[in-house]
């Protein structure tokens, strides 16, 4: 983990509540797609943790939802704008265990890590399938820059205006080497159920720290004990994986 | 230098800054960022008997000058805190730590505090009477001066080391209960562990933290806890920790004018893992700017 300032180079709406904000600046603590960065929003006490879309030379992309004060504050920032950024946190996705043709499944604000995610198995060789999920078609975003890069994309819409209709588990492929996903809770249970190999799990949680302080964000696991979705996560592997009801 | 040295409980500390438990884990992740003996010490997580998941998610909650939190005292029991995490931590930090406690009985204080008594390292109990988010637990010791005198005579009875009691600010009177402490022989008392509080998420109308309440802390504190710590200091002879809100070298200096021989800085850590180190660095500038020499004069100089 480091602090860094980093600079708003671009900030732009992607769709009504997604936006894609683009920084600048040393970038060298980040190992591993699936990891996330901690935004400092002037105004608010907690920082605003966010997973890494991409990473190219010393230039961040962030795809974020505006969900609250705190990601209103962000969408109204300008180019050049300083940023206090804790940046290489979480644990990243294991790319060593996907197999020839892994499977990404992504739904909503859950999509942006998994691309970081398709470009790094693409350029280990593997062929990359995704699955991305949205409510409707005005809501998709980022489907396009997954297939310019390489994989082969399915889209779906909960209310059918695109793509096939209905859930990401609904039209995922008959095979798949291995899986990654993240995305709403609700979804990644239903991932858990359908699939068929093991895989890998991406969760958000109301974090305190962001770093493994302060225990805010502990989730049970299998073997009886627990792991910070912020220090051994955010990336869990299937069989780790406890339901809360 | 020399002029930030305090003594707490007999003990020499190299200035007065404590990160105060849970907000700084047993040390190592923060070790990993700076040199984590520049501090003067600080207090691990509150450890209890068994293993502690604590309660659902969420259990953060941000406030507009602060947070919420209702972790509820999650730790490995007390086996492995002395099993795995005091080997681990004495790698990295080589001054005596205090040993935040949790318990459920007066039995399991004295238990926990016989226990960690005999590790080498430990040079204060921080005895937590006063957690507000497990039920039953330590915080209804906390809440009567009897029940903290109670705790406080028991662990005293099975302990060498300087014990000191973490007192609650949801209370009516937190003097009645500083002073029960020091009658039963406590050590030292710290103060305010954290205001209980709440928010509703107006999405759903249902409380944002799982456990419904939790325990505020953060800027909005600092001015509570340092009303209550000027008050515990006119009534007790015993020192004092104090803490709630201190985001400065200002909020510390300001702490010990009103009576605080250390001072804890707890929500300060999760926004920036280097405030405490940030702190330490900027005390001198601080003391030169107000003609202070020595941290040690001015404690209770408000009085």
């Amino acid at each position: 983990m480091k602090q860094e300032i980093l600079t708003v180079l671009s900030n732009d709406a992607l769709t009504k509540s997604v936006y894609r904000m683009r920084l600048e600046g040393d970038l060298s603590s980040f190992t591993r797609p699936g990891q996330f960065c901690n935004l400092l929003v002037p105004g608010f006490y907690l920082r605003r943790p966010i997973s890494v879309c991409d990473i190219e030379g010393d230039v961040l992309t962030l795809l974020y939802k505006v969900i609250g004060h705190g990601t209103e504050a962000m969408a109204d920032m300008t180019p050049g704008t300083k940023l206090d950024v804790l940046c290489g946190l979480g644990n990243g996705y294991d790319t060593s265990l996907s197999g020839k043709a892994p499977l990404l499944l992504g739904g909503g604000v859950g999509i942006p890590p998994l691309y970081g995610l398709a470009k790094a198995l693409l350029a280990e060789g593997k062929e990359v399938c995704a699955v991305l999920g949205f409510n409707t078609a005005e809501e998709i975003f980022w489907a396009d820059e997954f297939r310019a890069c390489g994989v082969s994309v399915t889209v779906t819409t909960a209310d059918g205006s695109a793509g096939v209709g209905g859930f990401v588990t609904d039209a995922m492929p008959g095979s798949y080497s291995y899986f990654y996903t993240c995305g709403p809770v609700p979804m990644l249970r239903a991932v858990y159920e359908k699939t068929f190999t093991s895989g890998q799990f991406s969760f958000e949680a109301r974090m305190g720290c962001g770093f493994g302080a302060c225990m805010g964000c502990s989730m049970k696991t299998a073997d009886g004990g627990y792991k910070r979705v912020c220090r051994e996560g955010p990336i869990f592997y299937k069989e780790e994986i406890v339901w809360e009801s | 230098m020399g002029k930030l040295n305090v003594t707490l409980c007999g003990i020499p500390l190299d200035n007065p800054v404590i990160p105060s438990s849970g907000t700084f884990g047993y040390g190592y992740e923060f070790a990993e960022l700076y040199d984590i003996n520049i501090l003067g010490t600080f207090s691990f997580k509150g450890t209890t008997k068994e293993p502690r998941y604590g309660n659902p998610l969420p259990r953060i909650a941000e406030c507009s000058a602060g947070m919420i939190n209702a972790i509820g005292l999650q730790n490995p029991g007390i086996d492995r805190v002395i099993a795995e995490e005091l080997p681990k931590l004495k790698k990295v930090f080589h001054k005596p730590v205090m040993a935040n406690v949790g318990g459920f009985s007066v039995e399991e204080y004295v238990e926990l505090c016989a226990r960690l008594d005999q590790e080498e390292q430990v040079g204060w109990l921080e005895v937590n009477i006063s957690c507000p988010n497990v039920k039953g637990g330590g915080r209804s010791y906390g809440m009567t001066p009897e029940g903290a005198a109670e705790v406080t005579a028991a662990v005293k009875a099975v302990t060498t080391k300087p014990c000191i009691m973490k007192l609650t600010p949801n209370v009516t009177d937190i003097v009645s209960i500083a002073k029960a402490c020091e009658d039963a022989g406590a050590d030292g008392v710290s103060l305010i562990n954290t205001l209980y509080g709440m928010r509703i998420d107006l999405k759903t109308g249902r409380p944002v933290i799982a456990n419904r309440m939790g325990g505020y802390s953060g800027p909005a504190a600092f001015p509570i806890a340092l009303r209550m710590v000027y008050q515990v200091r006119a009534a007790v002879n015993i020192p004092i920790v104090g803490i709630g809100g201190v985001s400065s070298a200002e909020d510390v200096i300001e702490m010990m004018y009103a009576g605080a021989t250390a001072v804890g800085v707890g929500a300060a850590n999760c926004i920036d893992p280097w405030a405490s180190k940030k702190i330490i660095e900027d005390l001198p500038r601080v003391m030169e700017r107000y003609g202070i020499d020595s941290l040690e004069n001015i404690i209770g100089g408000a009085q």
